[in-house]
């Protein structure tokens, strides 16, 4: 029995030797969900690896979430898309530079019988006005994220308060991934981000149902950590990537990120729709 | 149905691959799930033993709490876990947060109150059969607690299976402290919850066929070892 005892431990141990190994110098991004589930960050990741031997740990978050785990102390850098957040936590003093480095559009996603007929118009106020009228199933994140917080400020346009909303709004308190599932499941609509849309393999019957409006606009930022707050963070080798982000190289890769013909994001230096 | 044909097939073809990425995916779900199981069995059949031998103010107080704790919500460790690693935290200066080690320590943490209530309850029957013998023999209550185990056999390897079958499925701890890092923290059911969330759902399908054929090999494997063991 002790030797049996001696054995369990034995081999506990080296189990734990196996997941504690050294390895390269690496940081943590605390990064917004879709660059990394678009599989941008997958992409690129490499190439930032062969010029700089750094790895990078993405932990993908909600915005809100991925600001949040910086402010904490348990992130070297932050890669996020909702610009009043960003305010705040640069205003805190969490932030030291902020630099946008790539940008794309939000779209609101729905079934393709259109219910509450948005297809054709490129008015994204209105269009929120049609889904309030016509009761027609809407996921909302729920979750904090960059798009939650759009969202949130396009019902405040629309002078609507989903809080006063019908069942018809679904509060799903999840990522983008969730929504869209979820949007796929009910027949509903959604606002999503175009990177995240075009990876997005379980469609049903969801399609484009408006796109084209300038208050969409949806830049990624790159933000680096302030030593006063945060003295132990690995801040060098973090300003190392974010200068490689905004590099050309690092831009080049960005820009050259394509899934099926479609670019997902605009490098930060490719002209906005005016 | 195409979904669930799709993803056998898809299954099938992942596992005989041989891709590099799925298959350190795989050693590293199989590490920390072992390694947890491994520390809960020895922490928690200790612990079941001490608690059917020794007679302690507070001894059926404990027996009631890791009966309660088989249900604890892994969300509930893992945040908590979170809460005392990140760099703000109590524990933060060990750097575990988002690491491997963290997440074995949660799985230890949801394993074993499992192991400790299934050896309880058969260190209990041993004891009421053989308690008194033993201790008539001249034995005390720590040495009996081996002789007990050794008794037990089986419903040790039943706990440690039972702890195994926990940590190999969970994925609300690990999430949080681990942090799905992709080549760093992601495991087979981390992996399910991303690609479900991009989508790809029979992808994640077979993700999860894939885990069933593991857990289903290795208790397989276990159990053929006991069965050689039980024959003379």
């Amino acid at each position: 029995m002790k030797s049996r005892f001696v054995f369990f431990v034995c081999a506990a141990l080296i189990l734990l030797g196996g997941v504690a190994r050294a390895e390269d110098p690496f940081i943590v991004l605390a990064s917004t969900t879709s660059v990394d589930n678009s599989g941008l960050l997958g992409q690129i990741l490499p190439l930032f690896k062969k010029t700089s031997g750094i790895d990078v740990h993405v932990v993908a978050l909600g915005t809100g979430q991925a600001l949040d785990t910086a402010r904490r102390g348990d992130a070297d850098l932050v890669l996020v898309h909702d610009p009043d957040a960003e305010d705040l936590f640069m205003k805190e003093g969490h932030g030291i530079t902020r630099r946008e480095l790539a940008w794309n559009d939000f779209i609101i996603v729905g079934a393709k019988a259109d219910p509450a007929k948005l297809i054709g118009g490129h008015d994204v106020v209105a269009g929120f006005k049609n889904i309030w009228n016509a009761g027609a199933p809407f996921v909302s994140r729920g979750d904090k994220s960059g798009t939650d917080a759009l969202e949130k400020r396009i019902w405040k346009m629309a002078s609507l308060d989903p809080t006063k909303a019908g069942p018809w709004f679904k509060d799903i308190g999840g990522g983008m991934g969730a929504a869209l599932n979820a949007a796929a499941g009910l027949d509903a609509y959604t606002l999503a981000d175009r990177g995240t849309w075009i990876s997005f393999k379980n469609r049903a019957t969801l399609i484009i149902t408006l796109e084209g409006d300038l208050r969409l606009l949806n830049r990624y930022d790159v933000i680096e950590l302030d030593p006063k707050l945060h003295p132990k963070a690995k801040l060098d080798l973090a300003k190392k990537f974010a200068d490689w982000l905004v590099s050309k190289e690092g831009q080049a890769a960005i820009g050259a990120y394509t899934l099926e013909g479609e670019k997902l994001f605009h490098p930060e230096a490719d002209a906005k729709p005016t | 149905m195409d979904d669930f044909s799709n993803a056998v097939a898809l299954a099938l073809r992942l596992i005989l691959s041989g891709d590099a990425e799925l298959y350190a995916i795989i050693r590293l779900s199989l590490t920390v799930s072992l390694a947890a199981a491994l520390i809960a069995g020895v922490l928690g059949s200790v612990a079941g033993a001490a608690l059917a031998v020794f007679r302690f103010p507070g001894r059926r107080a404990l027996v009631l709490l890791a009966n309660s704790l088989l249900g604890l919500p892994p969300v509930v460790v893992g945040l908590a876990a979170y809460i005392l690693f990140s760099r703000a935290g109590p524990l933060g200066a060990w750097g575990l947060l988002f690491t491997p080690p963290a997440m074995v320590i949660v799985q230890t943490v949801l394993a074993t109150p499992i192991v400790t209530a299934i050896v309880h309850r058969a260190a209990e029957e041993m004891w009421a059969l053989y308690g008194d013998g033993l201790q008539m023999a001249g034995a005390t209550r720590a040495e009996i607690i081996p002789e007990l185990l050794k008794l037990a056999r089986l419903p040790l390897l039943t706990a440690l299976l039972a702890g195994f079958g926990r940590t190999i499925s969970e994925v609300g701890a690990i999430i949080i402290v681990g942090g799905n890092i992709a080549g760093f923290t992601r495991t087979m059911t981390t992996a399910i919850a991303l690609q479900t969330s991009m989508g790809n759902l029979p992808f994640a399908l077979a993700l999860g066929l894939v885990l069933i054929t593991i857990s289903i090999a290795l208790n397989g494997a276990a159990f053929a070892i006991a069965d050689r063991r039980k024959r003379p």
